[in-house]
């Protein structure tokens, strides 16, 4: 028996040294986002996308307002290419420059779907940004210090919470007038208590853990631990919530610009175009196709990338794949 | 539980009257005087003054405009002389809510069959297939699916009608884009549910009773696995609603939605703000019954604990 082992014995260098690399939150949430080929995928999508929307009007040598009697409404089926096949048909068209063809007014599509989503993107996440940062602020404070505090703002919250969200939105559109600014501030105004509402949430739940008590038994002031403790534990949930906010904050835009209360014309969004793109979907389907499919894609994109995040983004499924 | 159904009450009265007050704020607010247009003719704008109260202090409009709002009425029309906002709603309500529960239960029914369907066969293609349809749902814009089906079925298949509402095959399209949102939504839940219902502990108890596989799922789990999506229900009410505005749009529906966005189009200010608080109070109530509702249905939760 005793020949069949050996004392190896301890190698204290070895059994402290590291054989892995050592990896941050980030870079752990970075791969195991890449790993997730579907949320991968839609990332991706959602950068090309963003790329088109800074560079693509510049591709061709249309601008978005410019009007063309000559080139109403032209695509594959347009008159001027009657009687090609249809890879001729393709090509003619490329040729023209057009190469989403043109609307009813003969302004280049390509150009006015980039320059609608500079418009449609931008407010996805700008909204979402001023949101989450207004409502992780109050969410925060109203958790942590609780008492007082906490019973005002959660009142407030709870009655303005109450108040459908698309209501307001349409009444201070109304009030203001269409435009980039007031979308902005209509889907602000309203949009912050969900988050706060969340980030409250989740702070109650932490500020009783250990680790808090520990730091604050060993007098680190408030705001240390508020910045060192709390918030990096919650700034994936937050980050992931974000995400999922986007879409929401497109699809508002694009619901009010299609009843008329977005974004002012000459200017475009996606919910301009598929306006109007419903409007002749009878007889140029393509107007209302082209729009749809980038709102859908983006939307989808999205969705899909805060599914993965949330997976990523939690210490707890660390190692689980 | 009696205590925390009149504190749910309280919040949506006090929620009522601060909407009410944010609608009078922003009239206040608007640049100029609201009612200072080329489209009104003298009678309507001196009814609308005298309506407001414009000759009397600020605190004075306030107290009469609510006073107002306490009789049920809602204001006149500035683009229709003498047309009222109650008789707008009288008459064009009776379509949205038809619309809306044809909508709702459709989706509602469907939703939970999906997600039924999802978690029994998880990680199978049918799981993949229902998945599918929730992302889709979830994805796309209402305004988008209404144009879209009502162009593939409607303009190039030629089977259902293409707008109106007049009878039954008139409020198949309207119906589907309008809760497949919700339909998407419900399904998702729950699948979410039925998917965490299986490693309880009380399925597997009445699993080793020896019941079987069919009672199991319709007695245990289906029921258990449905509560959460009662608590979805307020947001899917709102959904539903302010999916009307742009599906009664696109399929021409004489409903409250189609009012509204006209309103919205022409700036016909008295009829927004009626329609916005007429919506909102009912959005506030409809959301008021669903917690009340959520509570009574669920021994499990104490309510008058919070």
């Amino acid at each position: 028996m005793e020949k069949s082992f050996k004392v190896v014995g301890k190698n204290i260098e070895q059994m402290e040294s590291i054989k892995r690399p050592s990896l941050s939150y980030w870079q752990d949430a970075w791969r195991r986002i890449k790993l997730n080929r579907i949320a991968f995928v839609s990332l991706i999508v959602i950068v090309v996308y963003i790329f088109f929307a800074a560079l693509g009007p510049y591709m061709n040598e249309y601008s978005y307002t410019t009007t063309n009697v000559n080139e109403m409404n032209m695509f594959l089926n347009s008159p001027q290419f009657e009687g090609m096949g249809f890879m001729e048909k393709f090509t003619s068209l490329m040729k023209t420059g057009h190469w989403f063809g043109t609307d009813e007014i003969g302004r280049d599509l390509w150009t006015r779907v980039w320059m609608g989503a500079r418009v449609s993107l931008a407010i996805g996440f700008i909204v979402t940004i001023i949101n989450t940062t207004i409502g992780s602020i109050v969410g925060g404070i109203s958790g942590y210090y609780g008492g007082r505090i906490d019973s005002i703002i959660m009142r407030i919250v709870d009655v303005l919470y109450g108040i459908p969200y698309m209501i307001v939105a349409i009444l201070i559109m109304v009030v203001m007038g269409a435009g980039v600014t007031s979308l902005i501030i209509a889907l602000v105004l309203v949009g912050w208590i969900g988050s706060a509402r969340f980030v409250r949430g989740e702070v109650l739940k932490l500020k009783e853990q250990d680790f808090v008590n520990a730091a604050r038994v060993l007098g680190i002031s408030d705001l240390v631990i508020i910045s060192k403790h709390i918030i990096p534990n919650i700034m994936g949930l937050i980050i992931t919530n974000l995400t999922m906010a986007v879409p929401r904050a497109i699809f508002s835009e694009a619901f009010l610009s299609y009843i008329g209360l977005g974004i002012a014309p000459p200017g475009c969004s996606w919910g301009v175009l598929a306006k109007s793109g419903i409007k002749l979907m009878r007889i140029y389907p393509y107007q209302l196709l082209i729009p749809a499919f980038f709102i859908c894609t983006t939307m989808l994109a999205l969705n899909l990338l805060g599914d993965g995040m949330r997976d990523a983004l939690d210490p707890r499924l660390r190692g689980t794949e | 539980m009696n205590k925390y159904i009149l504190k749910r009450i309280g919040i949506s009265l006090i929620t009522v009257l601060v909407l009410v007050t944010v609608v009078f704020i922003l009239v206040r607010l608007m640049p100029g005087d609201p009612f200072s247009s080329d489209k009104l003719t003298p009678e309507v704008r001196e009814n609308l003054e005298r309506y407001y109260g414009f000759d009397k202090p600020i605190t004075s409009q306030y107290f009469t405009y609510v006073k107002n709002l306490f009789k049920g009425d809602l204001g006149y029309s500035m683009i229709y002389s003498n047309l009222r906002v109650n008789d707008i709603i009288k008459s064009s309500f009776p379509y949205s809510f038809d619309l809306g529960i044809r909508a709702l239960s459709m989706a509602i029914s469907f939703g939970l069959v999906l997600g039924i369907i999802a978690a029994l066969n998880r990680g199978k293609s049918l799981d993949f297939i229902c998945i599918i349809i929730a992302i889709i749902g979830t994805s796309m814009p209402d305004f988008i699916i209404g144009a879209l089906l009502q162009y593939v079925f409607g303009i190039k298949w030629g089977l259902l009608p293409v707008a109106q509402y007049q009878g039954i095959e008139y409020t198949i399209l309207p119906s589907i884009a309008l809760g497949f949102y919700t339909l998407a939504l419900v399904s998702r839940v729950m699948r979410a549910s039925m998917v965490e219902t299986v490693y309880k502990d009380y399925i597997k108890t009445a699993k080793s009773k020896g019941i079987s596989n069919l009672r199991v799922v319709t007695k245990h789990q289906i029921k258990n696995a449905i509560l959460p999506v009662i608590t979805i229900l307020g947001p899917v009410v709102a959904a539903v609603l302010t999916g009307t505005f742009v599906i009664e749009s696109i399929y021409a529906i004489p409903g409250m939605g189609k009012y509204y966005v006209q309103s919205v189009q022409t700036l016909d200010y008295p009829v927004i703000l009626g329609m916005t608080l007429f919506f909102g109070t009912f959005l506030v109530v409809a959301n008021m019954v669903v917690d009340i509702l959520y509570g009574v249905i669920d021994p499990r939760i104490k309510l008058d604990g919070k």
